[in-house]
């Protein structure tokens, strides 16, 4: 019962963000769509413009709630009409080639980001009275988790790539090895992801580190742990079984959710070293107005996060039965 | 600090930008903190209809992805000012503090002096001005530093895409035109260290004052760990 009711309001999530899709390039002031075809007069080709029009119902007189229905037809149809900056690759074909660079590097990214910080926040969570174990760190960390990430790219890029020369200086693959499942193609694949994973890691091992450090805090000072402690049961047990185990639940919540937002994660990460995922090319379509381009994009996002989100429900009710009683 | 392409000194763009960069955070970091707190409270305080609607368009803007979506809107909307890229801001970010918000006001209206409030017949108005309000500052106070943060790196990365105002001069507009001019190839690294430092310097800045607040309001994280068996 409360799966469903959780289902059913994703899926209203769902409607209101392809709504959001129909409405916004109708809010805008001006015509987004015709400034595009006026500035590309004549070099447009047919099937781009129509695309167009189909998206932004112009040019035609059919009223906005026939318009708005066959919008939604068209996008539960998986029919998202044809990219005007891979001209004529269908949108479709745009994301395919671009989400698996995604989720490998933003994927293994959140992954070594959450492992790392949460070991290191259980440790200065345990020893929070120690400077060297827990103040320093902390400060530290909460100046990384505030810088944008995607300077700490550009910073490492300069100095990594340009002066010292160890790194690529962009791409995700070295281009004259072909794509195969070989050797050679997976190293060059995992030496042009280094700095980007290096990048991604350290400024988000913060805020796991933080989080966790927090409710290990907060879980210790719960009378439980202190009865543990008179019972003589040893550090390392009490640290591990008893409270890395009860802080661990809020982290599990928000990793899921990192997971989700993986497709969407680092836009800009990904501008700085032009690594050809989802985010990359989402500044270029937005660069090149490249409307269903994007709306696309978007929508590819917000499924991601809506399954995440689903599937953290069904593994919350099913860790703490207790939520689904409300 | 050198010059940057046009010639125009660095040091003087990277203080002038600081008044657009301090703008952005202050300003939508207020209004977010201010759209979070009407929505929150009136969803927990009048519960019922009110409360269905509020927190369904909460979680819906809680579950819809911040930067992406900050990203195409802006690119729809053609911006000739800080205003438009600060509301932005805002309504895309505003969710996560109405939601602990609205639990908060939940819990307090339930306690007895805010009960005895009401019950004496007074406004609700003054019960939320007088005893609803003064008891979650910290984590208004903590929300408004969070949303600062994030209004200035969200900030910093529009600019840097070249999707906000790139006329006037901010930290992240002074990254666009170091990105744009090629400042990496040719070794100009006081194009871009500066601007990004700064940013650096005054979000890490507003974090330590937010885990400060933290330190001194939650009395679990300030007590001491019990050792017993030492």
């Amino acid at each position: 019962m409360y799966i469903l009711k959780r289902f059913l309001f994703y899926v209203s999530i769902f409607w209101a963000a392809i709504t959001l899709n129909f409405i916004l390039p109708r809010m805008m002031p001006g015509n987004a769509a015709s400034s595009v075809i006026a500035r590309a007069r004549g070099q447009m080709p047919p099937q781009a413009i129509k695309a167009l029009e189909l998206a932004f119902g112009i040019n035609n007189h059919t009223p906005m709630i026939k318009q708005y229905f066959g919008y939604l037809w068209n996008t539960l149809h998986g029919d998202f009409g044809v990219s005007f900056t891979y001209f004529p690759e269908p949108v479709v074909q745009v994301i395919r080639s671009a989400l698996p660079w995604t989720l490998f590097l933003i994927g293994s990214s959140t992954i070594l980001g959450f492992l790392i910080g949460t070991v290191l926040g259980i440790y200065s969570g345990w020893r929070r009275d120690s400077m060297l174990a827990d103040g320093a760190p902390s400060l530290l960390f909460m100046i990384l988790n505030s810088i944008p990430q995607f300077w700490v790219a550009l910073v490492f890029l300069f100095i990594l790539s340009y002066k010292l020369g160890w790194f690529p200086i962009a791409h995700a693959y070295d281009i004259s090895i072909p794509v195969t499942f070989s050797w050679q193609f997976v190293l060059s694949v995992l030496y042009y992801a280094t700095l980007p994973l290096l990048a991604l890691v350290i400024t988000s091992l913060g805020g796991w580190s933080i989080g966790m450090r927090n409710n290990l805090v907060s879980v210790l000072s719960e009378d439980y742990i202190m009865l543990a402690h008179m019972k003589g049961l040893p550090d390392r047990q009490i640290m591990m079984n008893y409270g890395a185990r009860n802080a661990m639940l809020p982290q599990i919540t928000g990793f899921a959710l990192a997971i989700g937002g993986i497709v969407g994660g680092a836009v800009v990460v990904e501008v700085v070293f032009s690594y050809p995922g989802i985010g990359y090319a989402l500044y270029q379509a937005v660069s090149n107005h490249d409307y269903p381009l994007m709306q696309t994009i978007f929508l590819i996002i917000v499924i991601a996060v809506l399954l995440a989100n689903f599937l953290v429900d069904v593994l919350y009710s099913w860790l703490d039965p207790r939520v689904a009683d409300v | 600090m050198g010059t940057n392409s046009l010639g125009q000194d660095v040091f003087s763009q990277l203080v002038y930008g600081t008044r657009v960069s301090l703008l952005v955070a202050f300003a939508a970091g207020i209004l977010t903190t201010f759209i979070s707190l009407v929505v929150g409270i009136t969803a927990g305080y009048l519960r019922g209809i009110a409360d269905g609607i509020l927190n369904w368009i909460t979680n819906v803007f809680i579950v819809l992805p911040g930067l992406p979506l900050l990203i195409i809107v802006s690119s729809y909307w053609n911006t000739k000012s800080e205003w438009p890229i600060i509301l932005i801001i805002s309504m895309t970010s505003w969710a996560y503090g109405a939601r602990s918000l609205r639990a908060q006001t939940l819990t307090l209206r339930e306690r007895d002096y805010v009960l005895h409030a009401r019950l004496v017949g007074r406004s609700w108005w003054k019960v939320v001005g007088t005893e609803i309000l003064p008891n979650m500052l910290s984590l208004v106070i903590s929300g408004l530093l969070f949303s600062m943060i994030g209004a200035l790196l969200a900030e910093a990365g529009l600019d840097f895409l070249g999707l906000g105002n790139v006329n006037t001069v901010s930290w992240g507009v002074m990254l666009y035109w170091a990105q744009n001019n090629e400042a990496m190839v040719n070794g100009l690294w006081w194009w871009f260290v500066p601007p990004g430092a700064a940013i650096a310097i005054f979000g890490g800045a507003l974090a330590l004052i937010n885990f400060s607040i933290d330190e001194i309001t939650n009395p679990r994280l300030r007590r001491k760990k019990v050792k017993l068996n030492g």
